[in-house]
């Protein structure tokens, strides 16, 4: 059973990226465009040059944070909806250090990367107790938190950072992960160093749940809070600490974007959806560290591509949103598909 | 031929496993008809291909005759063949009538639930067959022994003919056991047909005309209860003779271990349910507790353990103040605990056995050093402990839900006895096993008590309670009432202590 579940796993995603590009593909054809054109555009604008392979990378970075960041806590029995809260106050701390503190770039990145991985965490933190001692539930607390994170971040902003502008001045060149040596390498993209942290999150991810005792604990309470407790583990402990774990890979995420990629903070009218991506991302890729490594590419391809497909073939880049969005049900719907496979595997024999 | 339903050469494979090899069943109409075989013989799992849960890889399933294919449970509602699981499924917040209901309805004209019509049709069969079921009590408010019944009137209600019952006394008392097995008679009264799955032979010399017999996933044959006894029974289904009777020294009682001064324990519902109870087990003595479910037991266990706050009184072990320590300390103190509720406390199911084998001692060497966990070291410890106990499992990497239910207690029984507490508590610790490994389970109690260990046993059954123990403790109303000698009492005695009459022998020093 083992086996062939981890088969079903790897394929059920694997087999809705197909079916959600064929769709797709369905769609573009009836509303009368070339899909062969369509795809090719996209393939161009996600890997085209050195140029936009380089933006693929660089939007696919916070996305593996965030898809990090909710299948942690998916992992350990929680849903975390508030990874868009913790990235925005990731990146609003991660900027502010970079910002105010004058230090050598040994200690001014790491503060700032940290200060964000803080920040989100904090932001974890608030949900993980509500729910440990009060038994509230994390949805509706993280969604709250959201709406919390954006309209402070926007005051300090305003009122604290600048006086009554929509942008920080930018960080010091020591807080930076903006490297001349990657940019010039992809014909001046934003490509940074945050790549290398994401790929380290996530072994760091697979690390603790599989091969601690931290780890095994969250797990074990994320499934039997009766067994846990009678084994000794501290439930409401074990809640809190699992919310920040994740609040702090979604503050990552932010840090990411205000050392990397803005090197400033800007007032922001709606979330970033990098938090609300990373739901997708995460059951794309099956709540697993390096699946989740590999739906983020896969999301930071789509993204950066559809930037080229109404330029390159006249198709809107709606429709890769549409097509995203089929991939996503195709997941969720994983039981058909599961269906559908067996029976594939059955004919075969 | 008149069978009702005939599963002939059944064959089921899991991963590593074969669950059912060529196994045949027919069942007469009217019958009640045992399946009787070790833990992980493949009982429940022939059961749920009869129930459509599972697809069998060969074998041929005949509805009065007629070959069908019953690929999922409504088909074999349908077919007219009802489950009585051991887990109910019952939506607690409901009354039993909703539970009832739930998935067929009736309507009234204008399209809403007739909710009326559905009470009295569930009243009507409820005092057909003597149940005694409230058709509008919640789910919630009711025992465990009338939430089998509401199951047993959800197949009724669904029109069964054939019912199924794997292992429903397990988790009854004696009284709801007797009234259980009068309503099995009465059902097969009305015509229906069931299909009996349970480890007590007693039970199944009583009411059953017919027993088929599985040993290791291999049909051994059917006889007729008129014409065997329960020895026969248990060598066709273990392959060797049992002993029933176990065999021990008499106990050498030291020291004190565990000292329990006047707790008072509160139940869920916050009234006082443990009050003042007094209660000494020694080093090299196994003390039973024998009660009727209901007067403090659980809570008793849960005080001493960590589980639940003692509200008053002390709990000493060792000579050390106990009272009110977290599980954590309790444990690492020297106390270990078969829990009376093994999904509920004693498994992560979704964890592999060999996970939950350290499940208290994950963070310790050498299953972990500087909380990096040793895979090798815990999945060998797994190897050791299933191989000792007999757990049978395709490999200890097998997911703990996987197993068989006798098997999963034989895991935690092996864990907690394997850490050879200075006091084992034991509740229920031989509920769902075969008559085999409780022999065993028996014996290894009495081997830690000659190690000079404590033991703490609590059982609804006073066969073992008068097997095992050395002194008995009789628990009413929260406290204990008497204690006595197993060689000095009988059931008889021990059921009057149990009803709270304090003539014989209560208040005899402890
Ligand atoms: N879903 C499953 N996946 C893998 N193996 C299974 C599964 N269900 C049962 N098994 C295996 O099949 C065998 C038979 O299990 P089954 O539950 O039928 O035993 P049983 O006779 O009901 O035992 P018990 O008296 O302990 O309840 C066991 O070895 C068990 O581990
Ligand atoms: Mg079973």
């Amino acid at each position: 059973m083992t086996s062939n579940n981890k088969f079903m796993t790897f394929m059920i995603p694997v087999f809705s990226v197909f079916l959600g590009l064929f769709v797709g593909a369905i769609i573009m054809i009836i509303s009368g465009y070339n899909p062969i054109e369509g795809y090719a555009a996209l393939w161009r604008g996600a890997f085209g040059d050195a140029y936009t392979i380089g933006e693929t990378i660089r939007r696919t970075t916070p996305l593996i944070l965030t898809g990090l960041a909710i299948a942690f806590a998916f992992r350990t029995g929680l849903f975390n909806i508030g990874a868009e809260g913790q990235v925005i106050v990731g990146w609003l701390a991660s900027v502010w250090v970079g910002i105010a503190i004058d230090a050598p770039f040994i200690i001014h990145l790491p503060l700032a990367i940290l200060a964000g991985a803080i920040a989100g965490g904090l932001w974890g933190f608030v949900p993980g107790l509500l729910k440990a001692k009060l038994g509230v539930h994390e949805v509706i607390v993280t969604i709250m938190m959201n709406y919390i994170a954006l309209h402070v971040s926007n005051n300090i902003i305003r009122s604290v950072l600048t006086d009554h502008a929509t942008k920080t001045e930018n960080i010091a060149d020591t807080a930076s992960l903006a490297s001349d040596f990657l940019s010039n390498m992809t014909l001046n993209s934003r490509l940074h160093y945050g790549i290398l942290i994401a790929l380290f999150a996530a072994v760091i991810m697979w690390f603790i749940i599989q091969r601690t005792t931290i780890g095994y604990e969250l797990k074990a309470v994320g499934f039997n809070k009766h067994a846990s407790k009678y084994a000794g583990m501290k439930v409401g402990k074990n809640i809190i600490l699992s919310m920040v774990i994740a609040g702090g890979f979604a503050g990552l995420a932010g840090a990411m974007e205000g050392l990397g990629t803005f090197g400033n903070i800007h007032v922001m009218s709606g979330f970033t959806n990098l938090g609300f991506d990373g739901i997708a991302v995460a059951l794309l890729g099956a709540n697993n560290p390096f699946g989740v490594v590999m739906a983020a590419f896969l999301f930071g391809t789509l993204k950066e591509g559809a930037n080229e497909m109404p330029t390159g073939a006249g198709v809107p880049t709606e429709l890769v949103d549409i097509i995203i969005a089929l991939i996503i049900f195709f997941v969720a719907s994983s039981y058909i598909i599961r269906w559908a496979l067996l029976r594939f595997k059955k004919e075969g024999k | 031929m008149d069978y009702v339903i005939e599963m002939l050469n059944i064959r089921k494979e899991f991963p590593g496993i074969v669950a059912n090899d060529n196994i045949t069943i027919q069942l007469k109409k009217g019958e009640i008809h045992a399946l009787l075989g070790e833990n992980g013989a493949g009982k429940s799992t022939l059961m749920n291909v009869l129930f459509g849960l599972y697809q069998p890889e060969k074998g041929e399933i005949r509805v009065k005759g007629e070959p069908v294919k019953i690929t999922n449970p409504n088909i074999a509602n349908d077919l007219g063949i009802g489950m009585v699981h051991q887990h109910f499924m019952l939506v607690e917040p409901f009354t039993v009538t909703q539970n009832i209901i739930l998935g067929k309805e009736p309507k009234t004209k204008i399209g809403s639930i007739n909710l009326k019509k559905a009470e009295r049709e569930i009243q009507e069969l409820s005092d057909r067959y003597g149940l005694k079921v409230d058709p509008t009590a919640k789910i919630r408010d009711i025992s465990v022994g009338m939430q089998q019944r509401v199951e047993i009137l959800k197949t009724l209600y669904r029109g069964a003919e054939v019912l199924i019952f794997d292992e429903p006394t397990a988790v009854l008392t004696p009284q709801e056991i007797t009234e259980l097995l009068e309503i099995m008679r009465s059902l097969v009264r009305e015509g229906k047909s069931i299909i009996l799955i349970t480890h007590k032979l007693k039970e199944i010399m009583e009411v059953s005309d017919r027993c088929t017999v599985i040993r290791k996933g291999k049909g051994i044959g059917t006889v007729n209860i008129a014409d065997t006894n329960v020895d026969e029974l248990a060598s066709l289904m273990v392959g060797r003779e049992v002993s029933f009777k176990t065999d021990k020294k008499p106990a050498e009682p030291k020291e004190a271990v565990l000292k329990i001064n006047d707790l008072y324990v509160k139940d869920a519902r916050k009234v006082n349910i443990v009050k003042g109870l007094d209660l000494e087990v020694r080093a090299g003595e196994i003390v039973g507790i024998a009660g009727i479910d209901g007067n403090g037991q659980s809570e008793l266990i849960e005080a001493i353990t960590g589980l639940a706050k003692a509200n008053g009184g002390q709990i000493l072990l060792n000579n050390k103040d106990i009272t009110n320590k977290s599980p954590r300390k309790v444990t690492e103190s020297g106390v270990g605990h078969i829990p009376q509720d093994r999904h509920k406390y004693g498994l992560v199911l979704d964890y592999s056995i060999g996970e939950n084998i350290v499940l208290q001692t994950y963070y310790q060497k050498p299953y972990s050093k500087n909380t990096i966990l040793k895979p090798k070291e815990i999945f060998n410890k797994a190897e050791e402990l299933i191989e000792l106990y007999d757990v049978r499992t395709p490999s200890v990497y097998t997911l703990a839900r996987a197993l068989s239910g006798g098997n999963q207690q034989k895991a935690i029984i092996a864990r907690e006895i394997d850490r050879s507490p200075d006091l084992l508590i034991a509740a229920q610790p031989t509920r769902g096993l075969d008559v085999g490994a409780i022999e065993f389970i028996h014996k290894k109690l009495i081997e830690e008590r000659d190690k000079g260990k404590a033991v703490l046993l609590i059982s609804f059954e006073l066969d073992e309670i008068l097997d095992v123990s050395d002194r008995i403790a009789v628990m009413f109303d929260g406290k204990i009432v008497a204690n006595v000698k197993p060689e000095e009492t009988d059931e008889n005695e021990l059921g009057l202590l149990m009803a709270g009459s304090t003539t014989t022998k209560a208040g005899e020093s402890k």
